[in-house]
């Protein structure tokens, strides 16, 4: 137990504390208040600009949505349903050659793919596999002989319908959403799949296992392109 | 024959000292001379450095002192030649998506001495992982880690992860196929952390994709956020070590006066 104290606690009234100039009922000294004034402004000004450039450093990043963009890739006979053909399209507009990857693109087949889903976005008569492996997002290719989509980095394959058949990835390529228009084909925006080709609108980064807990642990993200259907 | 001193003179003859009034004139030679004291002198008197100064320079170190403390030194001068070739480099260099290799080029083929301190930039980078890593080898066998000196660990080690961070953030910026397809490795891998992973990356890219500000993005991390936060920190480092003062090597053993062992007292 601690010792007694020597000295009564002092009362926490200014009045009471014999302060010059102080009010009944006064509690605050106005040292400590004008100490507390000048702190907190210190404050209020410091976050005054270090909020806002904080936002705009991270603010356009995680919300700024960009449009859904369709690009024709040929006419609809190109695209035969039992092997790729590869066509280059533009997906970030403005930056040249960077913006742009290899997407293949093939009719679908029941056969291979088993019977359509009725709802997907587009239609989905077309499948438009993205060339970003599913491992660290180094380019795949399609290897016409074995049918086997592989990647150069660390050795990922995926099989004729981009589904994992070996190395370290973690779900079926990435495919973007096709529609008719006018006997043209067009490629929307990109979506990701888990392994039952479960639809996830708002497409993850590679190595973002999207079976079981995943889908959890790897929530949609506010920067990814959104169809208003 | 030796010559013996002659005997003084008689005081009556010898000549007078110099009245005060009469003191000898400063020629201007020899105030030249004293320039640089008066200099020194002016700035010491406004601003006591040479106290500070004399802190920091004369201080006491324990025997074994040897060649593996200065390991420290090195990796901050590894730092200062980053800071002086990176700012030049800045001088030449376009961080944009379209004129960044081809600024790179120009600085490596066709500026004068371009090659040599983008070489410097380069692998000087990697000698200061390596001379980090062999400070800190030092530091740890050594146990210069231990009490008192744990918060200077804890600064070399965020020190350590800073310079990772502009290892990562440098090495987009000649914006070649190797610097571009490694960019979007380390973002993925920076992404595949759960819950908050995917909006790091968003955060490091500028959005889902690698995309216009990318670049800059990481131009003004690696120039500009980072190297402040290092000499910052390389500051505090330094502070707690002239605080602090260095370790003896732990194979140097207390001497104890022999005059005070207990089994001869």
């Amino acid at each position: 137990m601690p010792p007694a104290r020597r000295t009564p606690p002092q009362s926490k009234y200014t009045a009471d504390r014999l302060i010059p100039g102080s009010f009944e009922g006064e509690t605050v000294t106005r040292r400590r208040m004008m100490s507390l004034a000048v702190h907190g402004g210190g404050a209020i000004a410091v976050m005054g600009f270090t909020l806002p450039s904080l936002g705009f450093a991270i603010g356009s990043a995680l919300f700024d949505r960009p449009p859904v963009v369709w690009r024709p890739v040929g006419v609809t006979s190109d695209f035969p349903n039992d092997t790729y053909v590869p066509k280059v399209i533009t997906e970030t507009q403005g930056i040249g050659e960077v913006g742009k990857t290899t997407v293949y693109i093939r009719a679908y087949n029941e056969e291979i793919d088993g019977p359509q889903q009725t709802d997907i976005p587009g239609g989905g008569e077309f499948v438009a596999l993205s060339t970003r492996c599913m491992h660290l997002g180094c380019p795949v290719r399609f290897v016409e002989a074995s049918e086997r989509f592989i990647c150069p980095c660390h050795g990922g394959v995926y099989d004729f319908t981009g589904k994992v058949s070996g190395g370290p990835p973690v779900r079926p390529l990435d495919r973007f959403f096709t529609r008719v228009e006018g006997g043209q084909v067009e490629v929307g925006p990109r979506y990701s799949v888990n392994s039952e080709f479960e639809i996830f609108e708002s497409y993850r980064d590679p190595a973002q296992d999207l079976d079981g807990i995943g889908q959890y642990l790897y929530p949609p993200r506010f920067s990814t392109p959104k169809l208003d259907n | 024959m030796p010559k013996l001193p002659l005997p003084p003179l008689p005081s009556a003859l010898q000549p007078r000292p110099k009245r005060p009034s009469e003191a000898e004139k400063v020629k201007p030679a020899d105030q030249a001379k004293e320039a640089g004291i008066h200099a020194v002198d002016w700035i010491d008197e406004r601003t006591s450095l040479s106290g500070a100064l004399r802190w920091v320079m004369f201080r006491k170190v324990p025997k074994g002192t040897n060649w593996f403390y200065t390991l420290g030194s090195a990796t901050m001068f590894a730092f200062l030649s980053q800071a002086v070739t990176g700012v030049f480099l800045a001088m030449y260099y376009t961080p944009s998506v379209t004129d960044a290799y081809e600024s790179t080029r120009r600085i490596t083929n066709e500026i004068f001495l371009g090659e040599f301190v983008r070489g410097m930039h380069k692998w000087g980078s990697t000698m200061m992982v390596i001379l980090i890593f062999l400070h800190m080898g030092r530091v740890f066998f050594f146990g210069a880690y231990k009490y008192p000196r744990e918060l200077n660990w804890i600064i070399g080690f965020v020190l350590l992860v800073l310079t990772f961070v502009m290892s990562l953030t440098g090495y987009l910026l000649p914006f070649d196929q190797r610097s571009y397809w490694a960019t979007i490795v380390a973002a993925n891998i920076t992404a595949s952390g759960p819950i908050v992973g995917p909006f790091l990356g968003d955060f490091l890219r500028g959005g889902a994709e690698f995309g216009a500000t990318t670049l800059s993005r990481f131009y003004s991390i690696h120039m500009l956020l980072v190297p402040g936060l290092i000499a910052a920190l390389i500051g505090a480092h330094i502070y707690l070590v002239t605080r602090l003062g260095t370790t003896a090597p732990p194979w140097m053993k207390a001497e104890v006066d022999e005059r005070l062992r207990e089994d001869e007292v």
